[in-house]
């Protein structure tokens, strides 16, 4: 019934937005683009079309590259042991291949996204989860791309890809995403 | 169901800033004190038609969950007066009560209601405490809040806070990918939840203002963590904080003026002061390793951070400019975080990690530490404002809930969402 209600709130919120709110709030909050990702739950859409763009483009022979399902590129999550932000020696050639893609293809930039599991205080983990995604980050600089194509982001235990209390559970959740934008 | 919509999307921003109820919070009381307070509350007198809120089952309710009384069933009461004349205090001596409620309400010619109530000694005969509260259908819960805050007051010498509000975090989850967070205040007993925000993206860390009018938070709507103060009555909002690396973990000064928060833009997390209405921020730690989580002492004199520098994360306390930190924690495991002030600055609250993590308090002045809690995922615990109780976050059954836990450990109770997860709770102050 709750649900009911709160989506129907959504809805009318989405309404709402589509009725023409969202040239008030451009004004209101000057350059940011939050407006209008707002309420849409297709925040994640948004991203894999973006990603599914720079694919289908096809206009160099990286894209292909990027999408081939054998290249060690098309790995975009790097694991990490508890409490380590230390690169597993069974991601190097993942970041390898990922940092030589990168520095032959000085203009495509990507963002990398620390997580933590969910053990432990929510603001430390938000610490953690960049950690993770500098450490990720540093490793490529080393390895030939580019600080300025590289964005770090970190979003602690807030984003759990696995949702039970099990060490299982815990180290899907300890892990740093590749975003190719 | 009732509930209310009001939107202010077109005035601050096309996240929801909104106003919805929510079903309350169903609070189950898992352990109470030995000893409690024998107590009647006598249906209150009432003519017209039924009101929305049974004023004296909401005060029974309170004054139960406090742990602190065993209020009789209104089933069992043997008699049912209004006012003191009719009192005839030897049925109430007999069921073994040392105290009793009694009281009326009356419509007022302005469309209101007055709320009158008498506290009376069974054992003496007589009264202790007698008020008439001017009222409103808008407001009658908190009228019988405030009844309960008077009578918890005169019996026990010192303040309830019955009448006070929590704000948490929901989040509704659809799929790894998919959820949908909200911020949400309500009143101390879970009931009357409002929305204040929403977004498909995180938010975190909600810290009230000393005067209970603001909510500083952390939003992940711009794709990173940023810190907003919003007000809780227009939802009006502002970002304070931003920028690369995390921004986050808020807390208001006791002046209300200013944010401790962290920031990490030069690399790795660090405290910063911040002053709201100037944006000025000064750094107050320099540590390569992780600072966070600060926490002022309630006269601002010190403030308390998260930091990882001795290897693990431990407790550390600084002057409120910074300078030298010195470790609190000692002989209390390896992980000890998210530590904040009980209201008379004696105690710290704080995260305990061990085999699992619980909610310990340690006593400033002796060193001497209580486990409160014995689950294995507690976290964000936050003082009443009247340190007779902590809440925080636990796993329950069906994922994460609210807890309570009184200062000595001997009461517990829990706050259930029906639907999704709720989390991050933080106590607000008194109502002035």
């Amino acid at each position: 019934m709750k649900r009911a209600i709160l989506n129907g709130f959504v809805v009318l919120f989405v309404a709402l937005l589509a009725a023409g709110c969202s040239n008030l709030n451009k004004k209101q909050t000057g350059s940011t683009t939050v407006e209008s990702r707002g309420i849409s739950s297709g925040e994640m859409s948004d991203i894999d079309a973006a990603r599914s763009s720079g694919i289908a483009d096809g206009a160099s022979a990286g894209a292909a590259e990027l999408n081939d399902p054998n290249s060690p590129l098309s790995v975009r999550v790097i694991y990490f042991d508890y409490d380590s932000s230390n690169i597993r020696e069974d991601f190097q050639s993942v970041v390898e291949a990922h940092a030589a893609y990168l520095a032959a293809h000085p203009e495509t930039t990507i963002t990398l996204e620390g997580h933590a599991d969910e053990r432990g205080s929510r603001e430390y983990n938000l610490a953690l989860g960049e950690r993770r995604a500098l450490a990720l980050r540093r490793q490529l600089v080393l390895l030939g791309a580019t600080a300025g194509q590289i964005r770090t982001v970190s979003y602690g235990e807030e984003r759990p890809v696995a949702e039970g209390h099990d060490e299982q559970s815990y180290s899907l959740n300890r892990r740093a995403e590749i975003i190719y934008q | 169901m009732k509930f209310l919509i009001t939107l202010w999307c077109c005035l601050v921003s096309t996240l929801a800033v909104a106003q919805i109820g929510g079903g309350p919070l169903t609070i189950r009381i898992t352990q109470g004190v030995e000893g409690a307070l024998p107590l009647a509350i006598v249906p209150f007198e009432w003519a017209g038609q039924p009101l929305p809120q049974d004023i004296a089952q909401v005060i029974a309710n309170d004054l139960t969950r406090s742990g602190r009384f065993n209020v009789m069933p209104m089933t069992d009461l043997p008699a049912r007066p209004n006012d003191i004349a009719q009192v005839n205090f030897k049925d109430w001596r007999t069921v073994g009560m040392d105290n009793l409620v009694v009281g009326r309400i009356t419509a007022t010619s302005d469309g209101g209601y007055l709320v009158e109530f008498r506290l009376l000694d069974v054992f003496g005969g007589k009264q202790l405490a007698g008020f008439q509260i001017p009222s409103h259908v808008s407001n009658l819960r908190l009228t019988a809040h405030h009844i309960s805050d008077i009578i918890y007051k005169t019996l026990l010498n010192t303040d309830g806070a019955f009448s006070t509000r929590i704000a948490y975090v929901t989040v509704d989850r659809k799929d790894a990918k998919n959820s949908l967070y909200r911020l949400q205040i309500a009143d101390a007993d879970g009931y009357d939840a409002k929305t204040i925000l929403e977004s498909p993206q995180p938010l975190m860390s909600p810290a009230w203002s000393p005067d209970g009018n603001r909510l500083a938070y952390v939003s992940f709507e711009e794709r990173n963590s940023a810190i907003y103060v919003q007000d809780v009555r227009t939802g009006a909002r502002e970002k304070v904080v931003s920028g690369v690396g995390i921004n986050s973990s808020p807390a208001f000064s006791p002046d209300g003026g200013r944010l401790a928060v962290t920031r990490s833009m030069e690399g790795n997390p660090d405290i910063y002061v911040v002053d709201i209405a100037s944006r000025q921020q000064r750094r107050l730690t320099t540590h390569e390793a992780i600072d966070t989580e600060a926490a002022w002492a309630p006269d601002g004199s010190a403030i308390v951070f998260t930091s990882d520098r001795g290897g693990g994360p431990q407790i550390y306390r600084m002057s409120p400019q910074g300078g030298d930190a010195k470790r609190v924690t000692f002989n209390l495991g390896n992980y000890n975080s998210r530590a904040s002030y009980s209201p008379d600055g004696k105690k710290l609250v704080m995260v305990n990690g061990g085999s699992g993590f619980r909610i310990v308090v340690l006593d400033l002045a002796t060193g001497g530490s209580r486990v409160l809690t014995g689950s294995s995922l507690d976290e964000s615990p936050s003082f009443a404002p009247n340190g007779s109780m902590i809440i925080y976050a636990t796993m329950g059954g069906r994922g994460t809930e609210l807890a309570a836990v009184s200062v000595d450990g001997t009461v517990k109770q829990r706050l259930a969402l029906q639907v999704g997860q709720v989390r991050e709770p933080a106590w607000g102050p008194f109502r002035k």
